[in-house]
C-alpha cells in the first residue's frame, strides 16, 4: 500500500485496494467524511451531508465486495449535484424554491449508482437552478476554489468540482446546460465530460433548458470519468430524449498510441477577443504534445462561434422560462403563505420571494423572448441560428476526430468580479455552449497553472456519441504531459 | 434603454413575477444590455434555415399502452404545501 491517505486514492486505486482486500469501504467513507470535517469549511462545496446513509451503503459495499460481487464503483464515495433527484435526501438546487423539497423519487442515474454499490457522501453546491457560471448564485452559501479560496470554482457544477478537487469525494456527478461541468472542472483542476445530448438519462434531473442539459462526472482523471460515464449512461425509457444505442467499454480503447488521431482548432476560437495569454499558451503548449505524439493538428472553422452566446441566451432562458413555471407554490417546494388573498397573488408572491435574482433575470428574458411579437425576432431566429452551429461542427467532423480548445477564457476569476453584470459573466461561457446548442459531447482536462497556480483546462469535443474518442485524446494527453502535478494548497482549518 | 421599466413590469407580470419598485431600474439595465447584445444576432442570414429544437434527431417515443404504476397519492403529496382530504389546497380562485 502506498502511504497515500484513503481520501486521496483515484477510483481506479480504491477500486483496486477494495478488491485487494487491503481496505474497506467502511474505512475508505470514513476518510472522505473525516476530509470533508477539516477542509470543507473553507470550501464550502456542499449543501447537504449523508454521513448516516453513507456508512449504511459502505457497510452494504464491504458485503458486496466479500462475496466477490462488487462492480467499478461499489464502496466509491461520490457526491452529486443538488439538482438529481434523491428520495432520501433534500434536492434544493441551490434555491430558497425547493430548500425543503425531497423528491418523492430517485433520478435514474441514481438508480444506477445505488445498484452500482457507490456510497453518495452529499449533495454539491451550484448556481440556482444551474443558472450561472460561478456558483456564486446559490441562495445558501458561496463555493470556493480549493486552489485559491478567494476565487470561483466556476459553474454551475462548483460544488461538484471543487469536492472532486479538494479529495472530499473521489468522483461526482454534475450537469452542462452550457458550459455548466466543463468549466468549474476547467477552474478547479479535475476532469469533467459532458456528454452527447441522450446518452445519459435526464430523468430525475432538476430542469433548466431540456434541450441543453445533459448529466455527466467530474473525476480526479480521465479513467475514473470514464468509469463513471459508463456507469450512468444507457437508455432510459422514462426520458423520451434518451437515445437508445450501446454503451462503448471506453476504457478498454484506451493506449498511448494517437498516431491516425486527427484534431481541429477552429481559428474562431484562438481569436477570441478576451483570451487570457496564459490560457492560450496553455492549450498551444497543448497542441505541440499532441503534434509531437503522432496526432495531425489541422486549422479548422466554425463560423458562426460568435454568434453562439447571443443564440444560447435566448434559447436557454426560453426554456428555463417554460421549465421554471411549475414552481407555483401548489404542489411542492416554497409557498408564501401570508399571500391568501386570490390564487395569482399567491404564485406571484410565491416566485417573487423563492426565486433569486438571476434566475429571475432569466425567466423575464426568456419570457419576454417568447411573448406575442417578439417570438419570431428572437426565439426563432435563435433556433435558426443553432442550426447553422450544428452544421458547423457536422461539417468540421468531415475534417477532424475531435476538436480542441481553451474550456474558459481565462482561469478562475475572483468571488464578486462580475456578480452585477450579467454579460459579462454570459461571455464567459463562449467556448462551452456551442457544444450543447450542437448536442455533442466535450470534455475539459486539465493542460497546465497560471504563473499564480490556477489551473487551465483544455476542452475536446466530439462528434455524436464519440464519447471513446475524446476520452481516448484526453487520457492519451494526461499520460504524455503529466500536467497533473500535486494538489491544491488547501490545508484543514481543524 | 433597449427595455422600458414598464415592459420589464408587463413581462415580470406575465412571468407572474413581481419586481420591487428599486430594483424595476436595475433589472431594466441588465436585461436591456444582453437584449442589445443579442441583437447582434439579426446580422446573420437565416434565410431557409430550419430552426433546430432538438440537437440529435430521435423518432417519437412511444411506449406500450399498457397500465403501470405512478406515485401513490399520499406520497405525491408529501411536499404540498397545504393539502387536506387527498387534495391540494391552493387560496380561493372563483369570486
Amino acid at each position: 500500500m502506498s502511504d497515500k491517505p484513503l481520501f486521496a486514492l483515484s477510483i481506479h486505486e480504491a477500486r483496486q485496494q477494495l478488491d485487494d482486500g487491503n481496505i474497506s469501504a467502511a474505512q475508505l467513507t470514513e476518510s472522505v467524511l473525516e476530509r470533508i470535517g477539516e477542509v470543507e469549511p473553507a470550501v464550502n462545496a456542499y449543501i447537504t451531508l449523508c454521513p448516516d446513509s453513507a456508512r449504511r451503503q459502505a457497510e452494504a459495499a464491504d458485503r458486496a465486495i466479500a462475496e466477490k460481487k462488487a462492480g467499478p464503483l461499489t464502496g466509491i464515495p461520490l457526491a452529486v449535484k443538488d439538482l438529481i433527484c434523491t428520495r432520501e435526501h433534500p434536492t434544493t438546487c441551490a434555491s430558497r424554491m425547493l430548500a425543503d423539497f425531497i423528491p418523492p423519487y430517485d433520478a435514474t442515474v441514481m438508480e444506477k449508482l445505488n445498484q452500482a454499490g457507490a456510497v453518495l457522501v452529499g449533495k454539491t453546491n451550484m448556481d440556482e437552478f444551474a443558472m450561472g457560471s460561478s456558483t456564486e448564485n446559490s441562495a445558501f452559501k458561496i463555493t470556493k476554489n480549493p486552489w485559491n479560496t478567494n476565487r470561483i470554482p466556476g459553474g454551475s457544477s462548483g460544488g461538484s468540482a471543487a469536492a472532486v478537487a479538494a479529495d472530499m469525494c473521489l468522483g461526482s456527478l454534475g450537469s452542462d446546460t452550457g458550459g455548466s461541468i466543463r468549466q468549474p472542472a476547467s477552474h478547479c483542476g479535475v476532469v469533467g465530460v459532458k456528454p452527447t445530448y441522450g446518452r445519459v438519462s435526464r430523468y430525475g434531473l432538476v430542469a433548466f433548458a431540456s434541450s441543453l442539459d445533459q448529466i455527466g462526472p467530474i473525476a480526479g482523471n480521465v479513467e475514473d470519468a470514464a468509469i463513471l460515464l459508463e456507469a450512468i449512461a444507457g437508455y432510459d425509457p422514462r426520458d423520451s430524449t434518451s437515445i437508445d444505442r450501446p454503451v462503448p467499454a471506453y476504457r478498454e480503447a484506451f493506449a498511448d498510441d494517437i498516431t491516425g488521431l486527427t484534431i481541429g482548432i477552429p481559428r474562431e476560437y484562438m481569436e477570441t477577443e478576451g483570451l487570457d495569454p496564459e490560457v492560450a499558451d496553455a492549450v498551444n503548449r497543448a497542441v505541440e504534445i499532441f503534434r509531437s505524439a503522432g496526432a495531425a493538428c489541422i486549422d479548422i472553422s466554425l463560423p458562426h462561434t460568435h454568434h453562439a452566446v447571443a443564440a444560447y441566451y435566448l434559447v436557454a432562458p426560453a426554456e428555463a422560462s417554460s421549465n421554471l413555471a411549475r414552481y407555483d407554490g401548489v404542489k411542492y417546494g416554497f409557498r408564501d403563505a401570508s399571500a391568501k388573498n386570490d390564487l395569482k397573488e399567491m404564485y406571484t408572491e410565491t416566485r417573487s420571494k423563492g426565486f433569486g435574482a438571476e434566475v429571475r433575470r432569466r425567466i423575464l428574458l426568456g419570457t419576454y423572448a417568447l411573448s406575442s411579437g417578439y417570438y419570431d425576432a428572437y426565439y426563432k431566429k435563435a433556433s435558426q441560428v443553432r442550426t447553422l452551429i450544428r452544421q458547423d461542427f457536422a461539417g468540421a467532423f468531415e475534417r477532424c476526430d475531435v476538436i480542441l480548445s481553451p474550456v474558459a477564457p481565462t482561469a478562475a476569476f475572483p468571488i464578486g468580479e462580475k456578480a452585477d453584470d450579467p454579460l459579462q459573466m454570459y461571455l464567459s461561457d463562449i467556448f462551452t455552449l456551442s457544444a450543447n446548442m450542437a448536442g455533442v459531447p466535450g470534455l475539459s482536462v486539465p493542460c497546465g497553472f497560471t504563473a499564480s497556480g490556477l489551473p487551465v483546462g483544455l476542452q475536446l469535443t466530439g462528434n455524436h456519441f464519440a464519447e471513446g474518442a475524446i476520452l481516448h485524446a484526453a487520457w492519451a494527453f494526461e499520460q504524455i504531459a503529466d500536467v497533473r502535478a500535486g494538489k491544491p494548497p488547501l490545508q484543514p482549518t481543524t | 434603454m433597449k427595455i422600458s421599466t414598464d415592459e420589464v413590469r408587463h413581462v415580470a407580470d406575465l412571468a407572474r413575477l413581481k419586481i420591487d419598485a428599486g430594483d424595476l431600474e436595475r433589472f431594466a439595465g441588465q436585461l436591456g444590455v444582453v437584449l442589445e447584445y443579442i441583437e447582434s444576432l439579426k446580422s446573420v442570414d437565416t434565410e431557409g434555415i430550419v430552426p433546430t429544437a432538438h440537437a440529435v434527431f430521435t423518432n417519437n417515443a412511444f411506449r406500450e399502452d399498457e397500465e403501470q404504476g405512478s406515485l401513490e397519492r399520499d406520497h405525491a403529496l408529501v411536499g404540498a404545501p397545504e393539502s387536506e382530504d387527498g387534495f391540494f389546497v391552493v387560496p380561493k380562485i372563483i369570486e
